[in-house]
This record gives C-alpha cells, structure tokens and sequence, in this order.
C-alpha cells in the first residue's frame, strides 16, 4: 500500500515528515519499505495555463501544436509553446513548465526556436512532472478549476511524501488510509477520531423506481451483500484532481468518474466496491454459484470455465462477477453509463483466496478479501462512494438493498498479566487495557481478567496470543530486556553429525573443493550420464512445478549432479577439477494416496506418523567426488601426474577410515565407469554384517566425452548414511607385539583376472595368526610372466606375541601361506 | 739401513740433536697448518708422519746410539711424534668440519620456487558458516536436528500454522513433489524441523536446525532456488521474549563481534506470535554511517543495521499441533539465511558465485568461512 503523509495528516491531524511517520510505523509493526516524494528534484515555476489557442503544424513527420497558452498576467501573460501531444483543446487547463524551470531528472526548460516556431515553456506530461509513468498525453486539470498564473504544484501534488508500506497478511487493516491513520494516531499518541463517524451527506431516496434488488445464495462465503443504485449519473464528469493525485499516489491509474470513486473509498476505507451498469443487468443480482462449465469472461478478456463452488455475482441470466477478485466484462460500467448499480459486500477471506489462487488473479479487491475486510463497513462505504458520485457526477439516489447473515463478535479472555509473562518484562495492567483500547477493542477488565471484544476491522486477531502483541509491539520492542536463557546441558553433536563434519574436511584436506549443486535432473542429463532405461537410479520424484521442464526430477545419485558442476568448472578453465559434494538424494517416487490428510488441532496419532514417514521417499546423505585433470601438477620437480581410477579408491578410503572402518574393495560394473575399472566399495561393521556404500572408478569414456572431462576422469560415490551406521562408536586399542619382527617376501604368479585382494585374502588365511601385516609391493606382467598371467609381489611380516620367531616357524607360516594362495587362486611361485 | 751399531761405531745417518728434532717438529707443524683440505693433509702425513718421513728416519737411527744417549733422544723423538700426530688429528677434524660444511653448501636451492605438488581444497563456506553457527548454539546446550529435504506438506505448513488457503502455499514458492495435492514438497524453510524436533523430544528442547531450502525463484544475483538456512527454537517453562532477544544478541556477539547486539521490529510469520525481524547491528560502522554521507558504509547502506532473520514467541496453535500444553510452555524460534549472512559477513556480492560450483569460490575460504 502506498500513500501520501498528507492524506494521513488530514486523517489524523499529525503534521509529521513523511520519513518520521515511516519510523514509527516500523516500530509498530508496519512494514515501510521506502518513502518518496513526488516530483522529487523539481525546481521552478509550474503554472495553471489556460489554452487560448491551438495552431495545428502539419508539414512534419508527426502532427505538432503550436499553442497559445496564458499562464498569467505576472507570468508574462500570454506565450506561444510548441507541443507535440493532441489530447487537449481550446479552453483546458493544462500545467506549464517556464524557462528555467528545471524539471526531473535534470531537464531544464529554455525558450527555445523548434519547429520554425519560439516555444516559451513547455506543457507537461505526468512522467515530465515526475507524477507517475503515464505519457499518453499532457495532464489536463478538470475545467474551471484553477485560474491561469496560479502554482501548479500543490494542485497535482508535487512535493507530498509517499510511505510505501509492504503489508504483511495479518494487517489486512492497513490496506486502507484508515487503518493506517489509526496506526499512526497510536504512534503519536493523538486521540484518533474514525472516518467512519462521519455520515455521509446522502439524500432521501428518491421514489421515482425501485433500487436493484440482490441476494446472498451463500451466507457462509458471502455475510453481507448490499446494492446501490443511482441513476442519471453524468458519464463525462471530471474526477477531482485531489482524487486523481491520491489514486496516482497509492499506485492507481484514473479510469473515469464512477471507476475512481469505488477505488478511492476503497482506499480510504479499505472496502472493495463494484460499480455495475444498471442498463446490463437483468432481474435480481446475487451472490452464489455458477453452473458447472459455465463460460465467463473477465474484466481482463480472459475466458474462464467456472466450478459450481466458485463464488460468483451473478443475476439472472448468469455469471457477471468473480466475487471479490474481479468483475465481467458483459455488465461493466462504460463511458456512457448513466444507470449505475454499486456492489459493498463482505466475503470469506478463504473463498476469495481459493479464487484468487485457482484462477491465478490478484486484484486490489483480492488482496484485501483475502486478509479479511471489516465486516461491518460495506453499508458505509457504498453511502460514502455514493455521497461522492451525487456530488461529482450528479445523478440520483434511488435507494440501498441489503442481506446480512448475523454477525458474531469475538471476545477473547486473557489474564492482565500474560503480555508481562510472554515479554519478559513488567507490562502494568491498566497500560495493557489502554493498549488494546486504542487498537479498538472494547475491554472489560474483572479480577485480573480482560474480556477483549475485538474490533471488525480486525479479523486477524483470534486468539490470546495476538492481543499479547498488540499490547507488546506498541510498547515497542526495543524496549524489552536481553536475557540468555539458561538450557539443561547439552550432548553436543551426534556421532553421525560429528562424522559428516569430519569426512567433508578429510576431503578437504585431501585437496577437494566442496561444491554445493541444484538436485534437479531431466532426462537428457540421464542420457549424458548413460544410466540405462530400467537403471533403479531413475526411480526418482517428481517435481510438479520444475524451475525447468528438461529437469523435473530430484536427483538419486549426488554424481548426477556433481558432473554437469565439473564440466561447468572445466569449462571455465580449471583444466584440473577436483571437486566433491555432500547432500541428500532422494530415492523412489511419492504417490499422491500415501501421505494421511491430519489436522493441526492435535499432536498427529502414532500411526498417523509413521504412515506419513513411510509415504517420504528414503533421502540418504551422499558424498560424491570427481577427479578431472592432474593429481599432481608439473613443477620444476617433473612432469604432472593425472588423476587415475586409484585415487577415487584411495579417497574412498579416506572416508571410511575418518570413519573408523576398513574399506573393502572389489570389482564391479557400472554403466557410468569404464567396464574394467569399476570398484564396488563395502565396509564391514562390528558385527562382522558387510554393507555396500558405493562404487569408485574411472568414469565411463563415453560420459567423459559427452560432459568434456579430462581424459580418464574418475568418480566416486558413497552412502555415508550407511558408512556412518556401521561406524564403531568406541574405537579399540591394537595389540601389538615388541619381539623381533621376521620379512619375507612372495612372489606368486596368478591369472590376470585373479584379483589382488582374493590372493591376499588367501595368504592371510594360511599364514595364520603369525602375520603381522601383508602388502603388496609390485605388480607385474609381460614375457617373463607369460600370456594371460600376472605377478603379484607380497612383502610379509611376521610376529609372534611372546618370543622371536625361529627361522622354522617362519618358513612353515610361509609356506601355508602359500599353499592357501594355490588352493584358492591357482597362484604359482614366480620361479 | 744400518746394522746394529755394536762396535760403537759412530756412523751418524741423521741428527737427533734437539735443534734438528725441533726444527722437524716445527716443519711439520707448518705443514699441517698450511694443508687446505683433506687430502693435502693427507700427503703432509706422509711427509711428516710416515715411514719416510725425517723424524721416523731419525728413529731409526735410535739404536745405533750409544745406550746412554738412547733414553734421552728416544724421549724426545717421542715427543716430537706426539706433538704431530696431535696436530694432525685436530687439523683433520677441523678439515673434515669445514669439507662437511662445503658439501652442504653444495646442496644450496632457491627455496622460494613454488611447492605446490599437490592441490589445496576446502569446504564450501556455506558449509562451514553453518558449522560455526551451530556451534554458538552447541556451546549454550542446544542439540542440532534434522528433517528431511522431501517433506510432508503437513510438516512445512499445517503444523506450522500456515492453513491451507495461506499465500505461501501457493504454487508461485513452493516446489510441489508429483503434484500439487500429493501432501509433499521441498521444504520451503528450516521451520518444519521444529515440529519434528517437538514430536520427537519432550521439552525443554533447545535445538539448532541448519539446512537445505527450497523456493521457486530464478536464481539471479540475490535469489537462488536452492538456499540454506538456520533455525533455532526453544521450548520450556517461562521462556520470554526477553529469553529470545538475549539469545539473538549472543549470537550476534559470537558471530559479529563483541557489542553487537539486534533490533527485533513487529511482523508476521504464523508459526510466531507474536512475531518479529530480526535486524543486525551493522559490525563494520556500528551505525557510525547514519546521515553521514562522508563516512558511508557499504555493508548496511548507511542504514546501521542489517535485515538479519525473523523471530518470535512459538505460536500455541503450533505448541497444540505437536501436543505440547501451551499453558505449561512457551517457546521461542528464529531463523535466519545462511547465503545472506555470508553476504554481508564475508563481502559475497553475487549470490551466482555461491551456487555454480566453481572451485575457485570454496578454495579461497579453505575450511572456514
Ligand atoms: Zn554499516
């Protein structure tokens, strides 16, 4: 809501600047997002000219008028002034920029040759005067207004300070100039006196017709209907310029006198009107709701189809408004309408959402329906629009039809002292009366009991809670004390929130930089990534309302994302891109039957619950890394190293040993990876349970060719959420040996496809519990070895517990070590 | 050499007189001296000390003298040896040192080439901001709770007092999942961990929540789909809006500096009432640049304090929706964005560098934000 400090100052009597106000209303809970002021930066005369004479120049590319215009007698009378618009004639009134006048935005006005002709001044222009955008054409003040030579600027209202306030929804009240006088007057202290204890000066119904009948189908969405008609209202008159300035002012373009009068009072008073030509309807005007399907078609040319549980304005041949959003096109008031029937009505806040919502429609009517309209005001307001369309427009009244369904007050009882207790601070109870006295309730204070009966204008307050910050936010927030609560002690972070910490910053360390990626894919990334068609990887939800159709799915797989972040980092010149992140993915779809429909009244049931984590998808945390580009970088040390398929394992690794667990590594096939350098990883948790977490590898040339990776790129990806269940809470301590220890090394020959790890697994098993440690040392294959083999170079350590190792011992240890390693792998000693 | 003088023949080979073993002495003494290295020491050695030398030479000549001149000159060429092969040893351990020194000075490199083998990382400061942030909370006996990002439409709006027909229910913010009756959605703020912490603990509760949100804005320089925020909330006997307030200005103070204190100023969330913003102190000119044009500050815009988060009193329908007894308890919550405080702490002007992934925004932070 925007709107000028003056009209509050003649609502409130505060003459305060505009900036002042805007600082109180701050205080009090009033969201002043700026304050401006019109026709800022404009220095010099503006006068009222009166057009005297207007020649028409016609041998240039566009029609300009050479005007004679008389700005006054101490104005120099009567100049001629070159003007380019045609919205004017002989005998208007029209505002005159004099040369040297400077205007806004730095334009200076000089008297100047243009068009063959000496152009004394300039005829201004909404936008010229800085009043607002409006540019189709020069402002033309209402005839007979003003006499010529008189300053201009407080007749277009230049100079008035503007507040823009961001109402929040619970302050439906200060959509109107009332609402926010009566803010203000609380703000300054002044005693506020309501617009509405005025009565509007009407006549007497006249007896020549009866007025329009109306009817409300649905008491329960529509509480107050009423309908006025007038009749032989002038079409062409004039709006007032201080009516057209105020509009201007709250961000409201003048449409014609009927229009403007219905959106003034619904300024001033918060109340949305609808003007009806008297002419279109037919039989009674009701609010109720429409046939099904029905076809209606709105004030903005749209063509919609109508639900029977729309709340609709209709009359007997059908639809003709969308209540409280916005009107038809088929019964709107025209330039010509001189029969007019006026619509003030009340209607339920959520209803006018829902339409507002379904039919994707804000209006300045909505938006004040929906955060709730004083429900007693719309008789009011019509006889104050009324007052004003006999007086600018003249016309009679014919009379005012009403319906109202009875009206039900709310009364909240609170202790005297609960504003003190939920403050923290000393509130006395005859200033919590006052308080709530002045915002308009109505109290009744009894044995530390307040009985608040609150106002019509404001629906928002229902409950104990809000009357607590009614009392509080007018005391001002600032004043209450600081003081730190003191909580039980604490546990600190879970062993699962100390291990994601710690893994993000073993990656770190480990040269990676953390990157946080949008979880949306599409299909054609799935493609990119080569996750083929019955991949559980797509088994992803779906976005009803994606940023972007080509990426409607919430990711499955962190690298699904992490690759495109990898590509785009390359693509801005980090040749080298070592990147990783850690989040949440979400695996399986949600149905649309499986989540309950529960109130808010009371705490969900068991069952309740647990349907409802059943029916959310499972969202493990992941981490995922990508290796593109050099491990490490060439230096005067030698030439560059590039990231291989062992360094995603070994980083691997690193998570699962900042998390206490020993890595298992084995082979495995992914579409995303090279077929043969794929790892699958798995932990074993202390209950000797194997888990799968992940899979490591060289990515896929394929993939690394469609997202333009470096050559040999490598991936990793791990379900920490199962790292982290499987990880020992209490790590134990080694038993180790300090007896001499005794080496020996094997080299064994085994089949190419035979992997490290199996032969390893078999040497441990037979070298019994003399083994202290196993490593593998070299791998070899070529001529040597032979076709289709491999060698395996294993160094030994050898240990007893109590005494040093006799060389039998050792060699017998050896020797089952070996004998084990045949077995199981057909592992032959390299001769 | 000579037979055995046993006839007393005096056939003098080389003199042993004191003068000329002295004068032996006192050549070897020079050349030992005078040896520059290692294996110049090592000829003077031969020269002075071996078996050609003049004084073993001279010692030689020891048995031809009569008995009674053996005792005496054998003294003194003994002496003379020792006073040698003294000096040699220390010569040579001082010329060991020095060829021990000139071999380090070999190894000389220009120790100011880049070292750089391997690649820094770090963590994403959104991260480790978040980290820092909790631990406030950690040290005054909060916990931190979680929720999933994939949530229930009934966890991030009707618990949390926001009814069904509420404008931020509307399609425009909210990333609804399958369709928009479903029943779920990407979470739209931290709050709907508050009601999960509820339901799953009894109060006091104190807890902490940072994570991941959701919202249907473009991602321009200030707005991003995909954001993060932090969410505190507090349930207990007698908590006030004094409690919140002393809470936010300890988080201020821990974060920003000592002295920095908020500003809360009345507004709406339903999830509060009453409900309030939370405005920051401004850190860098502590309002010192308010209407003063001379002395104007970037971070507040001369305004002196900063639009931070929103607070307020837990609100009772929230407290009933959860089955906690608002006429026991009370509450507190707050929140506030994760992006917009590391904008204004840590001077990020485009919300983009957040959010593209380029390493080069996460390896300036390293692993604290
Ligand atoms: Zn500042």
């Amino acid at each position: 809501m925007r709107i000028a400090a003056s009209w509050i100052t003649e609502l409130t009597g505060v003459l305060a600047p505009g900036r002042d106000m805007a600082e109180r209303l701050i205080a009090a809970g009033l969201e002043v997002e700026g304050v401006v002021v019109v026709g800022e930066g404009l220095m010099g005369d503006l006068v009222v000219g009166h057009v005297e004479d207007i020649e028409e120049l016609r041998e240039f590319k566009k029609p300009i008028r050479y005007c004679l215009v008389d700005v006054g007698a101490e104005h120099g009378g009567i100049r001629g002034i070159i003007c380019g618009a045609q919205n004017f004639v002989i005998g208007d009134l029209v505002v005159v920029a004099l040369p040297g006048t400077v205007l806004p935005g730095g334009f200076e006005i000089s008297a100047r040759e243009t068009y063959g002709k000496l152009s004394n001044g300039m005829i201004c222009s909404e936008r010229e005067m800085g009043l607002g955008e409006d540019h189709d054409g020069i402002l033309v003040l209402p005839k007979a207004t003003a006499e010529a030579g008189t300053d201009a600027k407080p007749i277009v209202g230049i100079g008035d300070q503007i507040l823009e306030i961001a109402v929040t929804p619970d302050r439906g009240y200060a959509l109107s100039a009332r609402g926010i006088a009566r803010e203000v007057a609380i703000a300054y202290s002044v005693p506020f006196s309501d617009p509405i204890d005025r009565t509007p000066v009407l006549p007497a119904p006249t007896q020549t017709r009866k007025p329009a009948a109306c009817a409300s189908d649905d008491l329960e969405s529509c509480d107050l209907f009423t309908l006025s008609t007038v009749v032989n209202f002038d079409p062409h008159a004039f709006t007032p310029q201080w009516m057209k300035n105020r509009l201007r002012e709250c961000g409201m373009r003048s449409v014609s006198l009927a229009v403007d009068i219905t959106n003034y009072v619904m300024l001033e008073l918060g109340q949305p009107l609808h003007a009806f030509d008297l002419d279109k309807l037919q039989g009674m005007v009701r609010a109720g709701h429409p046939r099904e399907g029905e076809i209606f078609e709105t004030l903005d040319h749209v063509e919609r189809t109508l639900s029977e549980s729309d709340l609709v304005i209709l009359d007997d041949r059908g639809t003709i408004g969308l209540a409280g959003v916005m009107g038809g096109l088929d019964a709107e008031i025209s330039d010509s309408s001189t029969n007019i029937a006026l619509e003030a009505a009340h209607f339920d806040a959520t209803a006018i959402a829902r339409s507002s919502r379904k039919y994707k429609l804000s209006s300045e009517a909505s938006r004040r329906f929906e955060r709730g309209v004083d429900r007693t005001i719309a008789p009011y307001a019509a006889a104050r629009a009324l007052e004003l369309m006999l007086e600018c427009g003249g016309g009679e009244y014919v009379g005012m039809n009403a319906v109202e369904a009875p009206m039900q007050v709310t009364v909240i009882t609170i202790s005297d002292q609960l504003p003190s207790r939920i403050a923290g601070m000393e509130i006395p109870a005859q200033q919590v009366v006052d308080l709530l006295t002045a915002v308009g309730c109505r109290v009744i204070h009894e044995d530390g009991q307040l009985e608040v009966a609150v106002p019509s204008w404001r629906p928002d307050i229902t409950d104990q809670a809000d009357l607590v910050e009614e009392v509080v936010r007018l005391i001002g927030y600032s004043n209450l004390p600081s003081t730190l609560p003191v909580a039980p002690a604490g546990r600190g972070l879970t062993h699962a929130q100390k291990l994601r910490r710690r893994v993000g910053t073993a990656l770190a360390h480990a040269g990676l930089s953390e990157v946080l990626s949008y979880p949306f894919v599409g299909p054609l990334d799935l493609t990119a990534l080569r996750i083929p068609a019955h991949d559980s990887r797509r088994d992803m939800p779906t976005l009803a309302n994606p940023l972007s159709d080509e990426q409607p799915w919430l990711r499955s797989s962190i690298l699904f994302t992490l690759i495109p972040a990898a590509r785009r980092n390359i693509g801005r010149g980090h040749v080298t891109t070592p990147i990783f992140e850690a989040g949440s993915v979400f695996h399986g779809a949600v149905s649309t039957e499986s989540i309950p429909v529960m109130t808010a009244e009371h705490r969900p049931t068991q069952a309740q619950w647990e349907a409802l984590e059943r029916a959310l998808p499972n969202q493990p945390f992941h981490i995922g890394a990508v290796l593109s580009g050099d491990a490490q970088q060439a230096g005067w040390w030698g030439p560059a190293r590039s990231f291989d398929w062992s360094d995603s394992v070994q980083l691997a690794r690193t998570i699962t040993q900042a998390c206490g667990l020993e890595l298992v590594v084995s082979r495995a096939s992914d579409p995303m990876f090279h077929p043969g350098r794929c790892a699958q990883l798995q932990v074993t948790d202390s209950d000797g349970k194997m888990h799968m977490i992940g899979v490591a590898g060289e990515l896929h040339p394929a993939l690394i060719d469609s997202f333009g990776l470096s050559a040999r790129s490598c991936a990793m990806e791990i379900d920490l959420s199962t790292v982290i269940a499987a990880a020992p809470l209490v790590r134990s301590a080694p038993i180790f040996s300090t007896q001499p220890v005794a080496k020996e090394d094997l080299a064994l020959v085994v089949d190419i496809n035979v992997d490290a790890v199996s032969v390893e697994r078999a040497l441990r098993e037979g070298a019994g519990d003399l083994l202290e440690s196993i490593r593998l040392f070299d791998v070899y294959s070529g001529p040597q070895i032979g076709e289709g083999k491999k060698s395996l170079a294993f160094a030994l350590r050898f240990r007893s517990p109590d005494h040093t190792l006799s060389a039998d011992e050792t060699t017998k240890a050896r020797e089952s070590a070996l004998a084990r390693a045949v077995i199981q792998c057909g592992a032959a000693l390299r001769a | 050499m000579s037979a055995p003088n046993k006839e007393f023949d005096p056939k003098q080979v080389s003199d042993l007189s004191e003068d000329s073993v002295n004068r032996m002495v006192a050549a070897a003494l020079t050349a030992i001296g005078a040896a520059g290295d290692l294996s110049e020491l090592k000829e003077v050695r031969l020269a002075h000390f071996g078996d050609r030398s003049p004084l073993a030479l001279a010692n030689r000549e020891i048995g031809a003298l009569p008995p009674a001149a053996k005792a005496e000159v054998g003294k003194r060429v003994g002496h003379a040896k020792a006073q040698i092969k003294d000096s040699l040893t220390s010569r040579e351990e001082e010329l060991e040192l020095l060829r021990d020194q000139q071999a380090l000075l070999q190894e000389v490199v220009d120790i100011t080439v880049p070292t750089d083998r391997e690649w820094t990382g770090g963590r994403h400061p959104l991260t480790t901001l978040m980290d820092a942030m909790a631990d406030v909370f950690i040290a005054m006996g909060y916990s931190v709770a979680e929720g999933p990002e994939l949530e229930a439409e009934w966890v991030n709006f009707d618990a949390l007092n926001v009814p069904a027909d509420h404008p931020a229910r509307t399609m425009q913010d909210t990333f609804y999942v399958t369709s928009s009756d479903s029943g779920a959605v990407l979470r739209t703020q931290t709050s709907p961990i508050q009601i999960r912490a509820m339901l799953e603990r009894d109060p006091p509760i104190y807890v902490v929540a940072p994570g991941r949100v959701y919202r249907t804005d473009e991602l321009d320089a200030t707005h991003t789909p995909v954001f993060h925020q932090i969410e505190g909330l507090a349930v207990d006997r007698g908590l006030t809006m004094a409690h919140l307030k002393g809470t936010l200005d300890h988080l201020a103070e821990q974060m920003f500096g000592a002295g920095i204190v908020t500003r809360l100023r009345p507004s709406y969330f339903p999830f509060t009432e009453p409900s309030a913003e939370v405005d920051l102190q401004c850190f860098v000119c502590r309002g010192s640049s308010i209407g003063n044009p001379d002395a104007s500050c970037r971070t507040c815009g001369s305004e002196g304090w900063i639009e931070w988060g929103g607070c307020g009193m837990v609100n009772p329908r929230v407290l009933r929706a959860v089955g906690i007894d608002p006429h026991a308890y009370t509450g507190f919550a707050f929140g506030m964005g994760i992006e917009r405080t590391l904008m204004f702490r840590n001077g990020v002007t485009d919300m983009r560098d957040m959010v593209e992934g380029d390493l080069r925004f996460t390896r300036a932070f390293g692993v604290e934000a």
